[in-house]
């Protein structure tokens, strides 16, 4: 959590200047993605969004987690200057989002997707595009049909389709004027396994072309998979954010070992606090451990003559871990 | 500009494709037909009833003409006003204008593109299907209107702020309220606009200040009677005679310049504040 913060606040100050100084703004490295910072929204007495700031750096997956009601689409919302937040500001791509201008390369996939029933997929990506002021070739908006699976629909009515299409329709449309950050808000709610899968691999292409994408999502696995930060809502705040090493925690190692003297109890303890119960040893290993912690600790061992029956890892689950944060809010209050 | 042609070229397709022109297109075709009928036995009618003089028949043709023509911008009005009802707050409702609202574009952008969009639709329909109605007069019983241009242009000024209402409103309250309101206070205004004139013919002032009034606060039974005084032959009213100004399908007078700039301020005032609702409102 604590790293988490100081990069919040890196990028807090580092923005700051970006905006005093608009001009040179050209001149400064990329700014980031999305930048939002104390985002407040009330609607009527019940407050949906307090306070929540965060950033998504260029060609960062984020995702948003949170439960029901949490206001992970208010926050959407608000970045895309949908719904006016009551206080806080937001940047997109380096532009203040109540400039139009800052959705000039962003592809939004709404929770809500409905498109013109009475247009053709084709056409519905025509008119993204002409709306984006993009120039996409006709070739290119057939491949990002093909992309979604509706290459065999491209001349039908829209308002045929089912929703599962529909979510697609909406998934090329997000990606068809060569976006630089995607937003995507419970891409996958009306897709069957294929499709998710489909979505999974299609945010893992943006992110290796250099794409930021913004993904709410339920469904935590399809978010550990593909994400390298995660922002967690609960009751309209941030209850928790940063990548997923430092959100899942100290990892630790579980041995079972034999033949272990204080020599080797003194080596297992320079790798991480450890535990003992009989001849499990669990280590905790630090957050920022480069991966040779434990296959040093085990050659050391090996090399004082310790057997080593058995080495296994122990990881929190995300899933685990956001039950936890929720839970531990709702005592809370 | 270009995000609000855009808009506009997407409303119109709406109406093509929603089927809206060919249910207007089969509307207008029956009244055309019906006042073609009507017209022909016109002439005809100096066989059993005794020879009219020419005055009588222009009195009668001038008549009918406003008569139908009412029954066009009634069409276009319940068509426009049904059109425009649904596509603010309807597209937010559905969630179309989420897609939308979140590419590079002004929310005053896109509903100038809709306001052009239904404006184009809405006049272009009156002044096709009026200056149609024109010419089957021409036929039947060859009468010409004075200044069919200028008569035609005041039906699609009314159509437009009679959908510029309608946006406002389906800005602010659901698509189908919107709808209803918009024809309801069209009917109203006419409806008071009458009981004006007959307030006017019988010499009660406070009668006749309903018109006005009526008149000032929605400026379509305005430039309505503006048109009828464009269509209608100047020597029907003489031929009335004084005391039957109150009559709905005759104009006692020409449209003042000064009522027609109200009318222009009357649909910015309008359009703005659509605008500011508009470019507040949460999607």
């Amino acid at each position: 959590m604590g790293s988490a913060d100081a990069a919040t606040v890196r990028g807090v100050t580092s923005d700051t200047t970006a905006a005093s100084a608009a001009a040179e703004l050209a001149a400064l490295p990329p700014s980031p993605a999305v930048w939002c910072s104390g985002l407040r929204k009330r609607y009527g007495r019940r407050t949906a969004v307090d306070d929540v700031s965060f950033s998504v750096a260029r060609g960062e997956v984020l995702g948003l987690l949170g439960p029901n009601g949490a206001g992970k689409t208010s926050v959407i919302k608000m970045l895309l200057g949908l719904v006016r937040p009551d206080a806080g500001e937001v940047l997109l791509l380096g532009r203040r989002s109540t400039d139009p201008r800052s959705r000039a390369a962003v592809g939004y996939l709404p929770e809500l997707f409905r498109y013109q029933p009475w247009l053709t997929p084709t056409e519905v990506l025509d008119l993204h595009v002409r709306l984006a002021r993009v120039d996409v070739p006709a070739e290119e908006r057939r491949e990002c049909l093909a992309l979604v699976g509706l290459t065999g629909r491209a001349g039908d009515r829209v308002g045929g389709f089912s929703k599962g299409m529909q979510q697609r329709l909406g998934l090329a449309v997000a990606l068809v004027a060569r976006p630089e950050l995607v937003v995507l808000d419970e891409p996958t709610s009306a897709l069957d396994p294929i499709g998710r899968v489909d979505v999974r691999d299609l945010v893992l292409a943006l992110k290796s072309r250099g794409v930021a994408v913004l993904l709410n999502s339920h469904l935590i696995g399809e978010v550990e998979r593909v994400c390298d930060r995660v922002v967690i809502l609960d009751q309209g705040k941030v209850a928790a954010s940063g990548t997923l090493a430092e959100l899942l925690g100290q990892r630790e190692v579980r041995l079972r070992l034999a033949g272990v003297d204080g020599g080797a109890e003194d080596r297992l303890r320079a790798a991480g606090s450890t535990t003992r119960s009989g001849d499990w040893f669990t280590v905790q290993l630090t957050s920022d451990d480069d991966g040779v912690t434990v296959p040093d600790l085990v050659r050391d061992l090996v090399g004082r003559g310790v057997r080593v029956h058995a080495v296994e890892p122990v990881r929190i689950s995300l899933e685990e871990r956001l039950l936890g944060i929720l839970r531990h809010e709702e005592v809370e209050p | 500009m270009s995000t609000a042609l855009t808009i506009a070229g997407l409303t119109l397709r709406e109406a093509m494709r929603r089927r809206v022109v060919w249910a207007l297109l089969a509307l207008t075709v029956v009244l055309l037909a019906l006042s073609a009928w009507g017209f022909s036995k016109l002439v005809g009618l100096d066989t059993e009833l005794g020879t009219m003089t020419s005055g009588e028949a222009r009195l009668v043709a001038s008549l009918l003409l406003n008569l139908i023509m009412f029954g066009l911008s009634l069409i276009a009005a319940i068509g426009t006003a049904f059109l425009a009802g649904p596509t603010l707050s309807g597209e937010v409702e559905s969630g179309q204008a989420l897609a939308i609202l979140a590419r590079p574009v002004r929310r005053s952008s896109v509903l100038l593109g809709k306001w052009l969009g239904l404006v184009a639709f809405g006049g272009g329909y009156v002044v096709l299907a009026g200056l149609a109605e024109i010419l089957v007069v021409r036929v039947a019983v060859g009468y010409w209107p004075p200044s069919p241009a200028a008569g035609l242009a005041l039906l699609a000024g009314q159509t437009v702020v009679l959908l510029t209402l309608a946006l406002l409103l389906s800005s602010v309250v659901s698509p189908m309220a919107s709808g209803i309101i918009a024809v309801g206070l069209f009917g109203a205004t006419w409806v008071a606009g009458v009981v004006g004139g007959i307030g006017g013919a019988l010499g009660n002032d406070g009668v006749e200040r309903v018109g006005t009034v009526s008149r000032v606060i929605l400026p379509t039974d305005g430039l309505w009677r503006g048109a009828m005084n464009a269509f209608q032959d100047p020597i029907a009213l003489v031929q009335m005679g004084p005391g039957e100004g109150g009559f709905p399908f005759l104009s006692e007078a020409p449209l003042a310049p000064a009522y027609l700039g109200w009318a222009v301020l009357w649909v910015a005032v309008i359009w703005g504040l659509t605008a500011l609702s508009f470019s507040r409102r949460d999607i």
